[in-house]
């Protein structure tokens, strides 16, 4: 039998033993930035005909919260256990670079969908979010976790320090998240910017993500989801080499 | 020797880290139920060498297999086959003893191990803090989950990487009669440790390691009786007579094993370096190549009218061979 069950259940255990931590937290951040945004620029902001503001706002912070859980998962796991040098006890097994990138991501994923699931819970009483197609808010939730995870397996790899880390999340996953339309529409902003955004794979899985619950994107899902699942491939494929050749972890 | 009554197989390995050459073409087998010593100072190349053993590091070049795997190519049976304790006390802060071993033996494929965790747990005093978070542990204890965690899949190797390092006297004899008896079931066991003692006791055979080459492989037995160096201590005042001086035991620099070595004759050695003034009583550290010779040194002292006031004969011990080979 193979170790890779066993890891994944670590790793899902490992952040839900602080879920207070893992998952209460990000829940309340992404509520507030709903009750401050939502309140100030309720009003003055109207992206699309038959949504209000702060239902547009939903989807995005439920997507942001997904993408920032899933990277933190993988990357603070990996790189604590490096520190500390308790990543031996994964490292004399017989688990290969397949089943150790898998479990990893797979538990980052779950991270993902449980905190942005928590977030949609959390902002019902709010403002109500109708999905009109669910295989769409899926299939961004998955792949957009999965993409964030094996980002977070690519930077802890290649960190030996907790700042490195830190540093790709506030340098790389941050400006990218943010500036993704979470807040608003890629419409609404200078023809330069627009243009610019389009470079940002975070852009296509948000975009496509609301188009699940309202049935309206800048750009086509389709297109989307292939954009992000393009990322997730190269992004994959790199963390599986580096695995696979020992970098940085088998001397 | 059939490749397979070999539990490890180590040929011509090397590897480079930087600027530093670790091992430098490292041969040894460690035949199938050996207790196997690994012995040299720090920086020698031990630690390395079991990395490379166990898939933590990867070698340049030359090859390992531990029962007949290669520990590359078909690593997982190769890591199936051993049971590491690693040198640094190393712990998961998020799990309690019981599920550190629970999880350790799910890395392993195996599922319903609990009887065997509670074997191991009664074997290593672990069972009153089964349940009790790894953070809250003592050192010597999560030492002992170390050991308990490298055997969770009954490996027919075990590696024991220096498992004494800081543990107290009560807990050091426990584990070594737990760790004699998984020698006696007939694991195959490799040591290192800074206790050249318990090399010497618990060791049938030892390799030593120095600048990432064997430079000593023998039987314990053996490596004791090829250097054949009797020691003997005289105390006499008025300083050794000048034919003597030849015979007086080498005192190389003081290393991290040598200052071990402090209950048999390092400290008096360091009295041989300076002439003793001729009313002052010293003691003199002499190696002879025979009981024979002890006639000689006695007739020298005499014929220079030296009085002996203390005479010891001292019995080689493996401080005294790790010195002597360190040092060559």
């Amino acid at each position: 039998m193979s170790g890779f069950p066993t890891l994944l259940y670590k790793e899902v255990l490992r952040f839900w033993k602080v879920a207070h931590q893992t998952v209460a937290a990000p829940v309340l951040t992404a509520l507030l930035y709903l009750l401050i945004f939502g309140h100030a620029l309720e009003d003055r902001v109207r992206i699309y005909d038959s949504v209000t503001y702060t239902q547009f706002l939903v989807p995005g912070l439920v997507m942001m919260s997904v993408l920032q859980n899933a990277f933190a998962n993988t990357s603070s796991s990996l790189i604590q256990s490096k520190i500390t040098g308790n990543l031996v006890f994964v490292l004399l097994p017989p688990i290969s670079h397949w089943e150790f990138f898998s479990a990893y991501v797979l538990a980052s994923v779950v991270r993902g969908v449980v905190v942005g699931g928590g977030v949609f819970l959390a902002t019902l009483p709010f403002v109500s979010s109708v999905p009109v197609a669910p295989f769409w808010i899926l299939s961004f939730a998955l792949v957009g976790s999965a993409l964030f995870g094996a980002l977070g397996l690519v930077a802890a790899v290649w960190a030996e320090k907790i700042d490195q880390v830190a540093a790709f999340q506030n340098f790389l996953i941050m400006p990218l998240t943010f500036l993704s339309g979470v807040f608003y529409s890629i419409h609404s902003l200078p023809a330069f910017w627009q243009q610019l955004s389009h470079f940002n794979p975070v852009f296509y899985i948000i975009d496509g993500f609301r188009y699940g619950f309202f049935g309206v994107s800048d750009v086509d899902p389709w297109f989307g989801l292939a954009v992000a699942s393009g990322c997730l491939v190269l992004v994959c494929t790199l963390s599986c080499a580096m695995l696979a050749s020992g970098y940085k972890m088998r001397h | 020797m059939t490749a397979s009554s070999n539990a490890i197989e180590i040929q011509a390995v090397t590897k480079r880290f930087g600027g530093t050459q670790a091992l430098a073409g490292v041969d040894l087998q460690v035949r199938q139920g050996e207790f196997f010593g690994l012995l040299g100072p720090n920086g020698a190349g031990k630690t390395t060498l079991i990395s490379i053993l166990a898939g933590l590091a990867r070698a340049d070049s030359g090859q390992v297999r531990v029962m007949g795997h290669d520990v590359r190519r078909d690593f997982r049976a190769a890591r199936r086959a051993l049971g590491v304790v690693p040198q640094e006390l190393v712990f998961d802060p998020f799990f309690s003893v019981r599920e550190t071993l629970q999880l350790q033996s799910g890395y392993f494929g195996i599922r319903n191990n609990q009887r065997w965790i509670d074997e191991l747990m009664g074997h290593l005093d672990l069972q009153s803090k089964a349940d009790a978070n790894m953070r809250s542990l003592s050192g010597g204890m999560k030492r002992r989950v170390l050991v308990a965690q490298a055997l969770v899949h009954k490996p027919p190797v075990i590696v024991l990487d220096e498992p004494t390092a800081g543990v107290d006297v009560e807990l050091r004899q426990g584990l070594w009669r737990f760790i004699r008896g998984l020698h006696q079931e007939g694991h195959t066991i490799v040591l290192t440790t800074h206790y050249l003692e318990e090399a010497e006791q618990m060791c049938g055979r030892i390799a030593m390691l120095k600048q990432g080459r064997v430079v000593a492989l023998d039987s314990t037995a053996s490596l004791l009786r090829k250097l054949h160096s009797l020691h003997v201590r005289v105390r006499t005042a008025g300083g050794l007579p000048e034919s003597l001086r030849p015979l007086l035991r080498a005192t190389p620099a003081a290393s991290a094993e040598s200052s071990a070595a402090a209950n048999s004759m390092a400290p008096n050695a360091a009295n041989d370096q300076q002439p003793s003034s001729a009313a002052q009583s010293a003691d003199h550290v002499l190696r002879l190549q025979s009981y024979a010779q002890l006639e000689e040194v006695l007739a020298d002292l005499r014929a220079a009218g030296r009085v002996i006031e203390e005479l010891e004969l001292l019995q080689p011990d493996l401080e005294d061979v790790f010195l002597e080979i360190m040092h060559r």
